[in-house]
């Protein structure tokens, strides 16, 4: 049996774009080709990460998220990300998008510009894992550290709430809005070079109960924050306050922290451990 | 379920200076706005502004008490303020221990070196030294025979 040519113009269907590579891909109506170039890295064969472009039809109302699902579940099922609730609530995919830390649930193609590429890598400062994915045990490390959880000596009234005036409960609004993405802290330079900062995150959630009339115990969290590596590693830079997808003033409230370690009087701690 | 803590956990740290390195930084700074805006146009501005300034013109800044408390203030907050955020900086981004530790120790010697020197001069200053080059000396050294 020979070979002939594959005459294409003979199969309906057939366009020349499939036929010939050489020929533009053309997206759908509505769609546009976007490049990503992700940063990705698996420790079972990369000594160093490697960036790898993949070029992606997409909606400018499509998230990024969106389009690392396509890459995905399309052209490579081994780049690894992760996403729980994918609408900025649950705080799993933050990851650096064009140079800035972002949700990638919350990023739209049209909010980035689509005619250049799209540069994504994981967060900073965490040890990498694996492509999009970090360690985030040390970042929960510090969180659990400025003790994250209400602390009273008193009972509430039997059977009651605690009560608190709404001007007591605003004191802390904006602290309670954190989802523990680390967009924050992985953005922080001083994290990036020294592990040991505390970081914004934590320190967002130490003054979510600092200034929570109904605590009792701010004086040990601020004990906490007045360590060598506590909020005076802070360097005002508001890269965190910038990162944050929840608009948290983050810096204002470390700022707030920095302020009432002063106020108080300095009581001298000896080391226990 | 329980709500309240018996024994709540307490925390023993040691006792550091950040919080007073960080007081020192915003305190020394607006201070030393004062103190080198000062200097700068005492120096570079006023009176024939640059082109006054000879060992005549020191040397008579010197002879005043206000000028050596003014410079004295300057030299040590600003090596001080400096020294503290060259050591931050050490802090930050050096984070193999024992260069850290030179690192730090040398400014360390140089903050202090710099201070005493300064002080020194600053304190032992000789307006009208003996032997000088006629017509470099501030005029009120003619008054005391020089």
């Amino acid at each position: 049996m020979t070979l002939t040519p594959l005459n294409t113009s003979a199969l309906p269907g057939v366009t020349d774009a499939v036929m010939n590579p050489a020929i533009r891909h053309r997206p759908a109506d509505g769609f546009t080709t976007i490049t990503l170039i992700i940063r990705r890295f698996d420790p079972e064969t990369d000594q160093e990460p490697r960036w790898v472009d993949y070029d992606v039809d997409t909606l400018p109302t499509d998230r990024i998220l969106d389009a690392l699902h396509k890459i995905k579940w399309e052209q490579d099922g081994s780049l690894t990300f992760r996403r729980s609730c994918a609408h900025g609530v649950c705080g799993s995919d933050a990851m650096r998008i064009n140079g800035r830390n972002r949700l990638a649930c919350k990023t739209l193609v049209k909010d980035l510009d689509p005619t250049k590429p799209i540069y994504i890598e994981a967060i900073k400062g965490l040890p990498l894992e694996k492509d999009l994915v970090v360690d985030m045990e040390p970042f929960f490390a510090s969180f659990r550290a400025v003790q994250p959880f209400l602390q009273s000596h008193t009972a509430p009234p039997e059977g009651r709430e605690r009560l608190q005036s709404a001007a007591d409960r605003a004191r802390f609004d904006d602290t309670t809005k954190c989802i523990l993405c680390a967009a924050c802290t992985s953005s922080c330079p001083v994290f990036w070079t020294d592990g040991q900062y505390f970081g914004p995150a934590a320190i967002v959630n130490a003054h979510r109960f600092i200034f929570d009339s109904r605590d009792e115990e701010a004086e040990v969290r601020l004990d906490i924050l007045n360590d060598k590596e506590g909020v005076w590693r802070c360097r005002t830079t508001f890269n965190c306050s910038e990162a944050c997808p929840r608009g948290i003033q983050i810096t204002k409230a470390i700022s707030e922290v920095k302020a009432a370690t002063i106020r108080r009087p300095d009581r001298i701690k000896i080391a226990v451990a | 379920m329980a709500t309240t803590l018996p024994a709540p956990r307490t925390v023993g740290r040691r006792r550091n200076i950040e919080k007073y390195g960080w007081i020192y930084m915003r305190a020394s700074g607006v201070v030393l706005v004062v103190l080198i805006f000062g200097h700068l146009f005492i120096n570079l501005v006023a009176g024939q502004g640059v082109k006054q300034i000879d060992f005549a013109f020191i040397a008579g800044k010197y002879a005043t008490p206000f000028w050596q408390v003014w410079d004295g203030l300057m030299l040590w907050l600003a090596l001080i303020h400096g020294g503290n955020g060259m050591r931050t900086i050490t802090n930050d981004y050096v984070s193999n221990p024992t260069a850290n530790r030179l690192l730090k120790g040398a400014i360390l010697v140089a903050v202090v070196l710099l201070i005493l020197l300064g002080t020194l001069v600053i304190t032992t200053f000789d307006p009208c030294p003996a032997n000088a080059a006629p017509g470099t000396l501030p005029t009120f050294c003619s008054s005391i025979g020089r």
